[in-house]
C-alpha cells in the first residue's frame, strides 16, 4: 500500500489490492515469453475473438456514431459524477436496497464479510466481477472462513487450477482444452473419469459441479456492468446463466462496484448494450442479461446489498489526462488486439488489469510511484490497435505516454544524480542544436564501424541502450555521415573527380 | 467524516478543474421502418444463430404448437398469468404435467428443479440482435422458474417485436427485475468457441405469433 493521506482529501489517495506487478514488467514478460504453450494458446483466441468481433461491429452502419455516444456520455458521467451517485443512491434506497461505501479494498472487504456472516453462512457464490478481483475479496474471505465459490466457467477453472486470471473476460485464456480437462480430472471432486477435452463436455462438468451449490446458496456475491442513476437499476451481462443463478436464487444479494460504473440513464443502455457484446464476445448480444432496481417483492433476493468502491478511482479522476481510463466498460477488445499482450500474456502485467488498459489504469489506481507499476506504461508500441477498438474510445496511447512522462518526472524528484536517460537527452539537445555539433558528433562514425568489426553487426550496445540490442543486432554504422556524402558528391564536378582519386 | 462523505470530497477536489463534457451526440439509430415480414425474418435468423429452435406460427396454430413442443417433457411450470387457451392442448384439464406458480404458492427450488421444462410469454424482442426480454408480469413469472428447468418454451407475440435496441427500451419498465435472453445459455470460455447450454435453460424453444 502506498501513497495514503487519509483526512487530506485535497491530495490523490490511491487504491490497493491486486493492482500491482511485482517485477518489472521487461522481467515478467521475459519470463511469460518462454511459455511457447500459453503463447499458441492465446494466439488462437486472440485471432479467434479479432474475427468475430470485426464481423458484428461490420454489421452496424453506425457503430462509429455508438462509439461517440459511448464516449461523450461517459465524459459526462465523471464530470457530473457527486450528482449522479446521490442520484443513484436515493432511487436504489427507495427501491429497498442499501448501499454501502468502501474508501479502499480493505474497507470493501470488511463490508461484505459482514454482511455474509450476518446470514450465518460460511459460502457464498460468486458471479465473475473484476471489482472482488481487483480488492482480493476470495482471499480475505478465506482467512475469515467463509468460501467463496467461483460459478464463471473461466474463474473456475482459474480457481481450481490454483491459478492467476490473465485477460479480463475470459480468465482462462492461457489454458487450452486439454489443460482445462487435466485441471477438471485433478481438483474436480466426483468427476467421470473418462472426461474427454471437448469443450462441450467440460461445459456440461461444471454444470454438474455447481448446480448443488447454486439451488443451495444462501448468500451470491456479484459485480455490476452498469447502474442507471435515474431509476437505481443495477445491470450484470453474461453468458451462462451462472449470473442468473446467482442474482435470482439466493436471499441476500451483495453487489461490489466501483463508483465509475454509473450511467446517467435508462436510455443510455440503448448505446452500451450495442457496444459492449459486440467488443467482448464477438455477439450481437451476449446469451443474458440481468436488471434489477432494489428489492423486487416475491422474485428474487430480499436482502440487496450494493458496495460502492473508490480505491484509488477518485486518483484516477484527478489526473486530467488520465482520467478517461475511467469510462473502460472492461469488455477487453485492447487486449485481443494488441500486440504485446498476444505475446507476453496477461500474467506479465501483474495486476488485475492486464492489457493495455491495464497499462494505464493500474498505474493511475496506484499512483505511477507505486511498487513497479512505473514500467507499466512502456509495456506497448504505441501501435494504436487498443485506441481503435476501445468502444468508447479511451486513448490509451496518449494516456501511455502522459504515464511515461509522470514516471520520468518523479524519479527526477527522488535521484540527485541526472541518470543515463537525462545525460542522453542532454547530449541529444546539444548535438541537434546546431549543424556543427552534430557534425562533429558523426566524425565518431568510423569508430562504430571499427566496433561491429568483420561481422559487421553491434550485437551489445552500452547502459540502458542495451535494451535495443537485447533482441537484435544494430548493422554496422557507414563510414561517413549523409552530410559528409552530400558535401563531397555536390561540390562542383572538377573537385569531385579529384576527390574520388 | 463517513465513508461516503470522504469519497464525494476526494470527488469534488479531483474535478476541481471543472471538466465539462459535450452534449452526448445522439446519431444512431434509434427508429426504423423494416416491414413486420422481414422484422420476423431477420429475429428468426438470429436466434437460430444462437441455436434456439424457432417455430413461426398463426395465432390458431399457438396452442398445438405448444403441445408439440412440450409433448417431451414429463412436467413443466407455468406462470400464473399465462393465457389459459395456450395450453388448451398441451394440458389439458388435470394435465398432472402441469405445475403453476403463483403468488403466494410459489414452487421451491427443489420442485423448479424437478420440473423439465417451462412455458412463458414475453414482453419486447429485438431482431437485430435476437434478444427477447422477460420482464416479470403475470404471463411471465418471476425470474426463477424461466432459470431452473433445463428447456424453455418462449412465445413472442409479433407486435412486441422491433429491429432495434433503442426501440425496445421505451418498451421496458426498467424498475421490473428484467432479463434479455438470446439464445440458449452458452459459454465461450475454451479457446474461446461458443458451446451452447451451461446453467441456464440448454434447449430454448421460441415460437413466434402472427396476429398477436
Amino acid at each position: 500500500m502506498s501513497g495514503v493521506f487519509m483526512g487530506m482529501p485535497s491530495l490523490p489517495v490511491f487504491g490497493d489490492g491486486n493492482l500491482h506487478i511485482d517485477e518489472p514488467f521487461p522481467a515478467a514478460a521475459h519470463r511469460e515469453l518462454g511459455n511457447t504453450q500459453m503463447r499458441a494458446n492465446l494466439r488462437h483466441a486472440t485471432h479467434t475473438i479479432r474475427d468475430k468481433r470485426l464481423k458484428v461491429v461490420g454489421e452496424l452502419p453506425d457503430w462509429e456514431e455508438l462509439r461517440d455516444a459511448g464516449a461523450a456520455t461517459k465524459n459526462q458521467v465523471m464530470a457530473n459524477l457527486p450528482a449522479l451517485l446521490e442520484e443513484f443512491e436515493k432511487n436504489f434506497t427507495a427501491r429497498g436496497g442499501i448501499i454501502h461505501w468502501a474508501r479502499d479494498a480493505d474497507e470493501a472487504n470488511r463490508i461484505v464479510s459482514d454482511l455474509i456472516k450476518e446470514q450465518e453462512t460460511t459460502e457464498v457464490v460468486k458471479v465473475k466481477s473484476m471489482a472482488t478481483q481487483e480488492i482480493g475479496l476470495n482471499e480475505y474471505l478465506e482467512e475469515q472462513g467463509i468460501s467463496a465459490f467461483e460459478t464463471d466457467l473461466a474463474e473456475l477453472i482459474v480457481q481450481l487450477g490454483h491459478d492467476k486470471p490473465s485477460h479480463i473476460l475470459v480468465p482462462a485464456i492461457h489454458k487450452n482444452r486439454t489443460e482445462v480437462r487435466d485441471i477438471f480430472l485433478a481438483e474436480m471432486p466426483n468427476v467421470d473419469p473418462n472426461l474427454t477435452d471437448e469443450p462441450r463436455l467440460l461445459a456440461m462438468a461444471a454444470r454438474e459441479h455447481l448446480r448443488r451449490k447454486f439451488l443451495s446458496a444462501k448468500v451470491a456475491v456479484s459485480g455490476a456492468n452498469f447502474a442507471l442513476a435515474d431509476s437505481g437499476t443495477l445491470a450484470v451481462v453474461e453468458s451462462e446463466g451462472n449470473g442468473r443463478m446467482c442474482l435470482t436464487l439466493p436471499e441476500t444479494l451483495i453487489t461490489v462496484m466501483g463508483i465509475e460504473k454509473l450511467l446517467p440513464a435508462k436510455e443510455d443502455l440503448e448505446v452500451f448494450m450495442q457496444l459492449l457484446p459486440r467488443s467482448s464476445t464477438g455477439e450481437r448480444m451476449n446469451p443474458y442479461t440481468s436488471l434489477w432496481t432494489g428489492v423486487t417483492e416475491g422474485d428474487g433476493p430480499q436482502n440487496v446489498h450494493l458496495v460502492m468502491l473508490d480505491n484509488g478511482r477518485t486518483a484516477a479522476l484527478a489526473d486530467k489526462y488520465g482520467r478517461t481510463a475511467l469510462n473502460c466498460i472492461r469488455c477487453s477488445a485492447c487486449m485481443n488486439v494488441c500486440p504485446v499482450y498476444e505475446r507476453t500474456g496477461g500474467h506479465a502485467y501483474g495486476s488485475t488489469y492486464p492489457g493495455p488498459i491495464g497499462a494505464i489504469l493500474s498505474p493511475l489506481l496506484t499512483g505511477i510511484k507505486s511498487e513497479e507499476n512505473s514500467s507499466l506504461p512502456y509495456a506497448s508500441s504505441l501501435c494504436g490497435a487498443c485506441y481503435d477498438a476501445c468502444p468508447v474510445k479511451i486513448n490509451i496511447p496518449e494516456i501511455l505516454v502522459h504515464l511515461r512522462g509522470e514516471d520520468v518526472d518523479s524519479r527526477r524528484e527522488t535521484k540527485k544524480l541526472p541518470s543515463q536517460m537525462d545525460l542522453m537527452m542532454k547530449g541529444a539537445q546539444w548535438a541537434f542544436s546546431s549543424g556543427k555539433n552534430l557534425g562533429l558528433l558523426e566524425k565518431g562514425l568510423p569508430l562504430g564501424k571499427l566496433a561491429a568489426g568483420r561481422e559487421k553487426k553491434i550485437k551489445r550496445l552500452p547502459g540502458i541502450a542495451a535494451g535495443w540490442t537485447q533482441s537484435r543486432d544494430i548493422p554496422a554504422p557507414p563510414a561517413q555521415s549523409f552530410r559528409d556524402w552530400w558535401k563531397k558528391d555536390h561540390q562542383p564536378a572538377a573537385a569531385t573527380t579529384e576527390q574520388e582519386k | 467524516m463517513s465513508a461516503k462523505e470522504e469519497i464525494l470530497s476526494r470527488i469534488t477536489s479531483a474535478l476541481r478543474d471543472a471538466p465539462t463534457a459535450e452534449p452526448i451526440p445522439r446519431e444512431y439509430r434509434t427508429t426504423s421502418d423494416m416491414p413486420q415480414a422481414e422484422l420476423i425474418e431477420l429475429l428468426v435468423d438470429r436466434l437460430e444463430d444462437y441455436k434456439a429452435h424457432v417455430d413461426v406460427v398463426d395465432s390458431a396454430r399457438l396452442a398445438a404448437t405448444i403441445a408439440e413442443r412440450l409433448k417431451d417433457a414429463t412436467s413443466f411450470v407455468v406462470p400464473h398469468g399465462i393465457n389459459e387457451d395456450w395450453l388448451s392442448e398441451a394440458a389439458p384439464a388435470n394435465d398432472a404435467r402441469r405445475r403453476t406458480d403463483t403468488p403466494g404458492a410459489v414452487l421451491g427450488i427443489p420442485e423448479l428443479d424437478s420440473t423439465d421444462a417451462v412455458l412463458t410469454s414475453s414482453a419486447v424482442s429485438i431482431a437485430e440482435s435476437g434478444t427477447i426480454v422477460l420482464d416479470g408480469t403475470g404471463d411471465q413469472g418471476r425470474r426463477a422458474i424461466s432459470l431452473v428447468p433445463d428447456h424453455h418454451v418462449c412465445v413472442v407475440p409479433v407486435s412486441t417485436i422491433v429491429r432495434l435496441l433503442p426501440e425496445a427500451l421505451p418498451r421496458m419498465d426498467i424498475t421490473r427485475p428484467l432479463t434479455w435472453i438470446s439464445g440458449p445459455s452458452a459459454t465461450s470460455d475454451i479457446e474461446l468457441e461458443r458451446v451452447e447450454g451451461v446453467h441456464g435453460p440448454r434447449r430454448l424453444d421460441v415460437i413466434i405469433v402472427k396476429g398477436l
